[in-house]
């Protein structure tokens, strides 16, 4: 094995990022965000309702809670499905107790297989960000940039067309993107993008296309990663929620407004013995002063409206 | 080779006591890795640096949190516990990232080397190369701080046969690469004098969090466990405790206010040196360098 002396040339060390998709920006350093009437966290709550394909191919990877055995894998992709049919309507009720608006991602094949479980979140006045295609059709640097621009635009119109809404919101499957994704999403009247990971509050993106801005979008305490994949308890996950909010909270009193973002998966966090989890963090965030539980379009309109 | 033939035997029990400043038990060490992964490296045959193709967003992103939010964080926590870092740097940083090396600089924290990129591993080179690598992290170190480079920790835990032999021979005092012991020791280099100080995966945020997947308010447990045991056994003779960080990880919202009350449980006690790596390495090397070099017994040939 050798290696060439090109491996110890660095094209991209300069100051700031390796890319141009954003600029470099330190949280503590930036000026501070007000959000509306003075409140000191906005509180993102974001369910996804997802379709797995029972004949997943899971190019170039598989999403977690892809199918895992054998075909005909009806254990996982029924547990999958759980979700939609039970589990939602368990964080439903827990949202609804107060009065909390989800942002709810969602694959446009579950709006064109459950058109009544997509009523259940408009006539809530959920905001509807698109989740992509299906939980098998990822977005990444082998797809013919044609078919992903078809994905995109099929995805958004289904999407707007059974919401009546913009769609202003993208979460990609997996958080998987190509090299063109974000140009395209822009292109096609997209505000906003989840998948990426390295912020608390939204930024500005550079594409092709004009504007888009990245919404913090977490996935390392959401209640996949906490339960299933880190094996925690459901009060573990309790106090993690509740310790993310006090301390996003208390960094609000001197570095101005802060977003807490709970990614949710129904599948996972509406079983029974799961729910209350979420229920005891709701009731232990929305019991403090100063908590403005928005939409992902609220909270980044509101933002915006203070950059200027 | 089936020995990488680093360190002769020397065990736990009945070595040469160590006596750190001052009377303290433990010679207590943070060091937080300040990394930048690069979003599309060229490819090492022996290891691809992404999971995913590229772009890989959701894991580069991961990363950059630690330096636009995590690293504020971490700054803070280790500031209200007057706590010095040894930076294990990826040198890059200081070019990406100048803030953050001065406000590293501003508290008196040292920096050693991880590094040019958490993506550039050292597989694979040639001697030549692992040099340039090495002369890299002395020059941009020096020209970024002032500082001398001391330390080396292989980036991303990367190596060639020669990587500690070629450090010592660079001028570098102590290495943070070996796992085997609870107190500092010697390498065996081909030349010069080369120091071992224990860093630690077991207390490391990447191994607690994304290995054995424990919760933050357990990271603290292990913490103070770790520190209680070594700091009881610091009274017969001295131990060092260090707790490596990655600020993408303890950064978290939901994991500073039981990582801080580890930190200020540790740091509040009597008897507990609060350190950096260089200043470690310089006790052992002036005071117990010779005296555990005398006590080590040659390692047998396994059959």
């Amino acid at each position: 094995m050798t290696i060439p002396d090109s491996y110890l040339a660095y094209a991209n060390r300069r100051y700031g990022m390796d890319h141009d998709r954003y600029d470099w920006s330190m949280l503590p350093q930036r000026k501070p965000v007000v959000w509306p009437n003075g409140a000191r966290v906005a509180l993102w709550v974001i369910p996804a309702l997802e379709w797995f394909p029972l004949d997943m191919k899971g190019v170039p990877f598989k999403p977690p809670g892809a199918m895992q055995t054998a075909y005909p894998d009806l254990r996982h992709y029924t547990l999958r499905d759980y979700g939609n049919r039970v589990g939602i309507f368990r964080v439903m009720q827990a949202l609804d107790r107060h009065g909390i608006r989800a942002s709810v991602a969602v694959n446009a094949a579950v709006a064109a297989r459950y058109p009544t479980l997509l009523q259940e979140c408009t006539r809530r006045h959920w905001e509807v960000i698109a989740n992509g295609q299906d939980m098998d059709h990822l977005h990444h640097a082998g797809l013919d940039p044609e078919v992903e621009r078809k994905i995109i635009s099929d995805t958004l119109a289904l999407l707007r067309k059974a919401s009546g809404q913009a769609v202003r919101g993208w979460l990609s499957p997996a958080k998987s993107e190509s090299a063109a994704t974000l140009d395209l999403l822009a292109a096609a009247g997209v505000d906003y993008v989840c998948d990426w990971v390295n912020d608390d509050m939204p930024y500005a993106m550079r594409t092709k296309a004009g504007a888009l801005h990245a919404m913090p979008h977490p996935v390392d305490i959401d209640d996949y990663t906490i339960l299933v994949q880190n094996h925690h308890t459901e009060d573990d996950f309790r106090d993690q929620l509740c310790d993310q909010f006090d301390l996003l909270y208390k960094e609000s009193e001197t570095q101005g407004g802060r977003i807490m973002a709970v990614s949710l998966h129904p599948w996972v966090i509406g079983q029974p013995y799961r729910i209350k989890a979420l229920e005891d963090a709701l009731q232990h965030i929305m019991g403090h002063a100063g908590v403005w539980a928005a939409t992902g379009s609220e909270i980044l309109d509101a933002w915006s409206a203070g950059q200027s | 080779m089936r020995d990488p033939g680093l360190y002769d035997y020397l065990p736990y029990a009945g070595r040469p006591k160590i006596r750190w400043p001052n009377g303290a038990r433990v010679a207590f060490w943070v060091a937080p890795n300040i990394e930048f992964y690069e979003l599309d490296p060229p490819r090492n045959p022996a290891r691809a640096a992404w999971a995913r193709p590229a772009p890989d967003v959701l894991n580069y992103s991961y990363r950059d949190y630690g330096n636009r939010a995590g690293f504020w964080r971490m700054l803070d926590a280790m500031k209200r516990c007057n706590m010095r870092g040894s930076v294990s740097l990826n040198v890059a940083v200081c070019e990406h990232h100048p803030e953050v090396i001065q406000a590293c600089a501003d508290n008196g924290w040292e920096f050693y080397s991880h590094g040019t990129y958490n993506t550039r591993y050292l597989m694979g080179m040639t001697e030549a190369q692992e040099r340039a690598v090495i002369q890299d992290s002395i020059d941009t170190i020096r020209k970024h701080t002032g500082q001398k480079l001391d330390g080396w920790l292989a980036p991303a835990l990367t190596y060639t046969d020669h990587t500690l032999d070629l450090v010592a021979e660079m001028g570098l005092t102590y290495v943070c690469d070996l796992f085997h012991d609870d107190q500092p020791g010697a390498v065996k280099v081909r030349k010069g004098r080369l120091i071992s100080v224990p860093y630690s995966l077991e207390m490391n945020d990447v191994i607690v969090y994304n290995v054995n997947l424990v919760s933050p308010r357990r990271y603290a447990d292990i913490l103070k466990r770790q520190f209680d045991r070594l700091y009881a056994e610091g009274e017969e003779s001295g131990t060092v405790m260090c707790i490596p960080l990655h600020p993408y990880l303890v950064g978290q919202p939901y994991r500073m206010a039981a990582f801080e009350e580890a930190l200020s449980y540790i740091t509040g006690h009597d008897k507990v040196w609060l350190a950096t790596g260089r200043e470690i390495a310089q006790h052992f090397s002036d005071h117990y360098y010779d005296a555990f070099a005398q006590a080590s017994q040659s390692v047998g040939e396994a059959p």
